[in-house]
């Protein structure tokens, strides 16, 4: 269930607690009631026009590299198969 | 699109599909359950099943709010407006699906019916702001991670005196029906090896939530991100999990799940709604504890006592497998009635209605499987 | 010829009124001084009930189109325009070069005049860059609440070059599915001003007349199979009509798709699927595979083609599916969309 996208806020109203988000050069207003320190260039989770929570750029990467070093394993692999 | 994108690379996938083969064992089936209905959608839409190995299967689960919504509710949303003039104001989701009588959101709305899409509960409160002279009725659905807009919406409507404006509110939670899925016991159980847990839910409730498939069940459970490669992932993890005989709960979706979840959002909701004593799931019976409704000292802006709104019981159709499929039971091509009888256009269950059901997704995105597999055969 | 209208009609006050549908002096004043005025032509100032000219010989072609388009102004264009590039692309499709176009108006009452004339001076405009005139018309007004603003329907005639044989049922295992450029951008660009579902974008609809590119494609390959614009329903709608109408089964390469990333953006946002979103100036070409290089450059070349791509083979198939392989690596189906698309949450 639950169709959320990443989108980076790119303005705040603090007394409103609404954001402007930018995905792919959509801009969309929503809210960041849920969120704690909302920051202009954060990436947040929206949902039903709400920010759900900060997505961290750092365990994204790392999320990545993972994916990385499992295909770096394979080319290692597949390297020494052919020396093999 | 930054953080979706890089989750969909076709080549990371090759090499992913590789390594998923080369760990699973020959010699063992792996039964893996995703339990969100945007799961099943991902997983049929970019085609993941095409790079598993043929003793990798999905077993669809029923994390699909449209899906396991009552008959009866939708019935009781268009009495609403027909009886007492209501704007009722609904996620595009509920419009197409079918109610008692032949009956839909959408016929109701062709009848004259007030009824309008909103994408957002702000939405909802923008029209009961414009219209101070009609009652406006926001129809809430959803597990736990479109429960806090609706909280947010209701304390709005208090703070704003907004007395034209209630909720109808079916939210449901994850883990009762995750529980209700694991306690089935023999001929009912579907053998289900280990879990992709959900990803947005999960932002909502942490990874703490999942404990007792673990702790209870000795079942596997991996939080999934909602990016193909994130559930390719993921399903290696729970296939290492399995072949070493663990069973724990892991968080793959790291970039928005945390263990405790988002506390504020969790906060929020205790505040507004409360647990329901039982609720009926439409496919999986009445279950105890599993939906919420609106506190006490927010009833002046529940749907259900301001308005009269009898319960409905219906009964599904008859040859219909929707209860077994949502368990995980049988798979959408062993219900007769599929793409014969019930399709897309003329759904007959719950499975049918909501592209992210099991048998929609099938039908849409998968069904030439079932013809390949035939013309091999006659072959 | 001069008109005896006392009081010339009061555009940025005034509204659409019963009795501009009458038949009497006031219609002929609103038609006159809006209509005739913007789409002003030779057979049109004839002031008859009909347009008559010769043709040229050979086999003509005619197509008729309803609009009914809310919003009626959007980003890139509106109903008018929209009405015109319409009808102009359904003419050009069988191969034909549009010859004239005519318009029946139903207006509801209480529609400002403003509006009106704001609609009809982009209809004249989109009419003449593309050479077609309207030349002759019909005006009518339902009472308010009868009618969303505005109701416009257009036909339009054209002839059919010798030699030329265009259809849907064309279509043959081994041709090459050549797309014009990019999908999603119209049904996004509207559904942008929406009430409920608006978000800011610089996304515009791609609403365009498509005649002269056939010309280009046609110059070049006189023996394509078939075509046919992905209005509403999306490119996946119109393959799936072409695969029914052919016999025939398709496979598509999804990175061969052409998407704005705007539209990539909006879609994922409200949870819907490009292939399904309306386009208003494009088209799917369906050729013999040796043919497909030489078209895809001439496309290219023009204006509204410089995207084009070549997205898919034909295939045999008796199930008649547009399958398509996900750039991602697995397949799926593309199916026949079951009603409307509309946005989801989950």
């Amino acid at each position: 269930m639950c169709l959320a996208v990443p989108a980076r806020i790119i303005s705040l109203d603090a007394s409103t607690e609404m954001a402007v988000v930018n995905l792919s050069g959509i801009h969309k207003e929503v809210s960041t009631v849920l969120i704690d320190d909302a920051a202009i260039g954060d990436y947040v989770l929206i949902h039903v026009g709400y920010a759900l929570h900060k997505l961290s750029e750092e365990e994204a990467y790392r999320t990545l590299a993972m994916f990385d070093e499992l295909a770096q394993m394979n080319e290692a692999e597949e390297t020494l198969d052919e020396i093999v | 699109m930054k953080f979706v994108d890089e989750f969909r690379d076709g080549a990371i996938a090759r090499k992913l599909a590789k390594t998923i083969a080369e760990t699973a064992l020959p010699d063992r089936q792996y039964r893996l359950m995703e339990f969100c209905g945007g799961h099943t959608h991902a997983i049929f839409r970019f085609g993941v099943q095409d790079l598993m190995p043929e003793n990798v299967g999905f077993i669809h689960g029923p994390g699909c709010p449209v899906c396991v919504l009552p008959k009866g509710r939708i019935d009781n949303a268009i009495a609403l407006v027909q009886q007492h003039d209501v704007i009722l104001c609904t996620y595009a989701d509920l419009i197409r699906v079918p109610a008692s009588a032949q009956m839909s959101l959408l016929k109701a709305k062709a009848d004259g019916g007030d009824i309008r899409m909103v994408y957002s509960t702000q939405d909802a409160l923008h029209i009961a702001r414009a219209h101070p002279q009609r009652q406006v009725v926001f129809f809430a659905i959803g597990f736990e991670t479109t429960t806090p807009p609706t909280a947010i919406a209701i304390r709005q409507a208090r703070a704003e005196g907004l007395n034209n404006f209630s909720v109808f509110c079916n939210h449901v939670l994850t883990p009762p029906a995750m529980r209700t899925i694991l306690q089935a016991e023999g001929g009912a159980s579907a053998h289900i090896d280990g879990i992709l847990g959900p990803s947005h839910v999960s932002t909502i409730i942490g990874s703490q939530a999942y404990a007792f498939c673990a702790e209870t069940f000795h079942v596997p459970l991996v939080i999934a991100g909602f990016e193909p490669l994130d559930v390719m992932q993921s399903t290696l993890m729970l296939i290492r999990q399995l072949n070493a005989g663990t069973a724990i709960i892991e968080n793959e979706y790291t970039r928005v799940v945390t263990r405790a979840g988002n506390r504020k959002a969790q906060q929020l909701m205790a505040e507004v709604f409360e647990l329901r004593p039982t609720f009926e799931w439409r496919g999986l019976g009445m279950l105890a504890q599993s939906a919420l409704k609106i506190r006490h000292e927010f009833a002046d802006l529940d749907a259900e006592c301001r308005f009269n709104m009898p319960a409905i019981t219906t009964a599904d159709v008859k040859g219909c497998l929707c209860p077994a499929i949502l368990r995980g039971l049988n798979k959408p091509t062993d219900c007769k009635l599929f793409g014969t009888v019930c399709t897309p256009e003329n759904p007959m269950g719950a499975c049918m209605v909501s592209s992210e059901g099991a048998c929609a997704a099938y039908w849409s995105y998968g069904r030439f499987r079932r013809e390949t597999t035939k013309q091999e055969v006659a072959a | 010829m001069k008109r005896p209208y006392s009081v010339k009609l009061d555009i940025n006050n005034g509204s659409v009124n019963m009795t501009h549908g009458s038949g009497g002096r006031a219609m002929a004043q609103l038609i006159d001084e809006i209509f005739v005025h913007h789409f002003d032509n030779e057979l049109l100032r004839q002031y008859n009930d009909q347009a008559s000219f010769t043709v040229p010989d050979g086999r003509m072609v005619i197509s008729t189109d309803a609009h009914v388009i809310a919003p009626l102004f959007f980003p890139g264009g509106d109903i008018g325009s929209l009405s015109v590039h319409g009808t102009i692309n359904d003419v050009c499709m069988s191969g034909a070069l549009p010859l004239y176009l005519t318009a029946a108006f139903i207006l509801e009452e209480g529609l400002p005049l403003a509006e009106l004339e704001r609609i009809v001076a982009s209809m004249a405009a989109a009419s003449r860059q593309a050479g077609v005139p309207v030349v002759t018309g019909d005006t009518k007004v339902v009472e308010k609440g009868k009618g969303d603003g505005v109701f416009i329907t257009t036909t339009g005639i054209g002839m059919v070059p010798a030699g030329v044989n265009i259809s849907g049922d064309q279509a043959r295992p081994g041709d090459a599915i050549i797309l014009s450029g990019s999908i999603g951008d119209h049904g996004m660009a509207v559904l942008s001003s929406r009430e409920n579902l608006s978000f800011a974008t610089t996304l515009q609809s791609d609403s365009a007349a498509l005649h002269t590119l056939v010309a280009s494609m046609l110059e070049v390959t006189p023996s394509i199979h078939c075509l046919r614009d992905p209005t509403r329903g999306g490119l996946a709608t119109t393959l799936n009509e072409l695969t029914l109408q052919s016999g025939v089964g398709m496979l598509l390469d999804e990175k061969a798709i052409p998407v704005k990333p705007e539209v990539m953006g909006a879609c994922e946002l409200l949870g819907l699927d490009p292939l399904y979103v309306a386009n208003e100036g494009k088209l799917i070409c369906i050729c013999a595979a040796t043919d497909a290089d030489a078209l895809l450059a001439a496309m290219r070349k023009h204006p509204l083609g410089r995207d084009a791509a070549i997205i898919g083979h034909v295939i045999a198939d008796d199930h008649h599916l547009v399958q398509m392989q996900t750039a991602f690596g697995g397949r799926r189906i593309v199916d026949w969309l079951a009603g409307e698309q509309l946005p989801r949450i989950c």
